[in-house]
């Protein structure tokens, strides 16, 4: 699947809890957010607005809490 | 009244596949317009004559105002019809085909308008007697004031963008420290993404439904209702199975509903085929107003399987000053109707993988009907939405219409493009979906969210 990363939500250093949204793509017409699986900070963020993504691409490094 | 003789259909795919039939079917001439990457599609070869009007991405071709008035031109047709998605909420579209003397079917731009602000839809309806989710009338101005409408809506709430849609930027709040926060998320999501940071607060449903009411504003000026669909079964805040009658709805909060509907269509004086969305609080069997979408819906089948009634023409004659085409004093509903929308997406985690078509075999049977937009060798691809078809089913009653559909779902081959049939299979094995007790965390219950995998 390849995508459009539409917007990036958070920044490096947030603190983030599981579920909230990290980055959101595009693809098809859809808006998919992408959600953290476990609360944490954001180490890195690996993607810029208007990247386009492949499935297995790393989006945002979180270090877990 | 001027004789109805020909109809350009600025969509493509399905919807413009199912404008065509009905059109053809009164004897109208039909125009089709395409991008470059949907040359070969079945909507173009059903029509009697077809117009390019760019590139595959949208921007450059579907929602080409010029280039769809161009191709409206060139062929001579009477009028434009958008289907759904594209120009068919646009009151600036809607303005330019009547400025070239066509006939647009849909309703005023005015009306467009009027329902494209949440604010002022909100206001309006709620102007008009038609119930609206308790919240503030005015975007909130600081924190302070967020609390004290807070404690006047009563917690939960949920603060939401003013400007925004489609579940971007909205948060639920349950106390005052959390709605601190969320008014701080909120403002900043509104003004990244909306360029508008204004927000507002609404009271939170937690255990809602969304069900909707299919208006028709006639040409007399007379609005009527057709009955509600359920619409709860969502992904991503987005539709993927809706069925009429609702199973949640009891017989006087229906008739509530279709009075409130048709309220809010005479509040705007709606001409054309038109939807009030509601959400439903089942236990309470009370609703409020959502939103009205001024279009065709997606799932408008459901609607014509049970009433009998073709609602693209019912559109087109409304549009022409005509009757509706059949009585709006003798509406009969009968049965039960399901749509499921088959999506070029996975069937677990939902997403979107396009690809050509190796293989497409479509259901057949009593109270069984397909709306394709693809076929065998056709392909779908990443420039538009994953719709691939739209399988919908009736039956004397639910039970039938679940054991059709389960049926009709086994007996429906699609290969190449990633397909969410198997999704269905699971949804109509589900209890709580069996039950009908279902809202709208339903798909959400039946997936748990994925796990990192390790490596």
């Amino acid at each position: 699947m390849v995508a459009n990363v539409w917007k990036v939500v958070v920044g490096a250093g947030d603190t983030v809890s599981e579920g909230d949204t990290l980055v959101i793509l595009e693809s098809m017409k859809m808006e998919i957010p992408v959600l953290a699986e476990h609360a944490g900070t954001v180490a890195e963020v690996a993607v810029a607005e208007g990247d386009v993504v492949q499935e297995g691409d790393i989006l945002v490094v979180l270090e877990s809490a | 009244m001027p004789v109805i003789e020909s109809v350009l259909v600025a969509n493509r795919g399905e919807i413009a596949r199912r404008v065509i039939r009905t059109a053809s079917r009164m004897g109208l001439r039909t125009v089709a317009v395409y991008s470059e990457a949907d040359a070969g599609s079945l909507h173009v070869r059903e029509a009697d004559s077809a117009v390019l009007l760019g590139p595959a991405p949208a921007a450059d071709s579907y929602l080409d105002v010029a280039a769809v008035l161009q191709a409206a031109a060139s062929t001579g047709v009477q009028s434009v019809h958008p289907g759904y998605g594209f120009l068919s909420e646009s009151a600036d579209f809607a303005r330019a085909v009547q400025a070239a003397g066509l006939v647009w079917v849909g309703p005023d731009p005015e009306a467009i308008e009027q329902m494209g602000d949440k604010v002022n839809a909100r206001n309006l309806m709620q102007d008009a007697g038609v119930p609206v989710a308790a919240g503030t009338r005015e975007p909130v101005a600081d924190l302070e004031a967020a609390t004290a409408s807070a404690h006047h809506i009563g917690y939960p709430v949920m603060v939401k963008a003013v400007a925004g849609g489609g579940g971007i930027g909205m948060s639920v709040a349950w106390d005052d420290a959390a709605l601190a926060a969320a008014l701080q998320t909120a403002r900043s999501r509104a003004q990244r993404f909306f360029a508008d940071p204004r927000v507002l607060l609404e009271r939170y449903l937690e255990h809602a439904r969304h069900v909707e009411v299919q208006i028709l504003g006639l040409a007399d000026g007379r609005v009527i209702a057709l009955g509600e669909r359920d619409c709860s079964v969502q992904r991503r805040h987005q539709k993927v199975a809706e069925e009429s009658p609702s199973p949640g709805v009891g017989p006087e909060l229906r008739q509530a509903l279709m009075a409130a509907a048709v309220r809010a269509g005479q509040a705007v004086g709606y001409r054309g085929a038109g939807t009030v969305e509601c959400l439903v609080d089942p236990r309470a069997q009370s609703f409020v107003f959502l939103e009205m979408n001024t279009r065709l819906q997606v799932e408008h089948p459901v609607t014509e399987m049970v009433t009998g009634i073709d609602l693209v023409e019912a559109q087109i004659r409304i549009a022409f000053g005509q009757g509706p085409g059949f009585d709006p004093d003798a509406v009969r509903f009968s049965g039960h109707a399901l749509e499921m929308r088959v999506y070029a997406e996975d069937p677990h985690r939902f997403l979107p993988g396009p690809g050509l078509v190796t293989a497409w075999q479509e259901p057949v049977g009593p109270g069984v009907r397909v709306d394709a937009g693809y076929h065998r060798g056709d392909t779908v691809t990443a420039h538009y939405d994953p719709l691939m078809a739209k399988l919908v089913v009736h039956g004397a009653d639910r039970v039938e219409a679940l054991e059709r559909a389960a049926a009709a779902v086994a007996n429906f081959t699609i290969t190449g493009p990633k397909c969410n049939l198997p999704f269905f299979t699971e949804l109509l094995a589900s209890e709580e979906f069996i039950a009908g007790t279902y809202d709208t965390g339903l798909v959400d219950r039946m997936r748990t969210p994925p796990r990192a995998s390790s490596g």
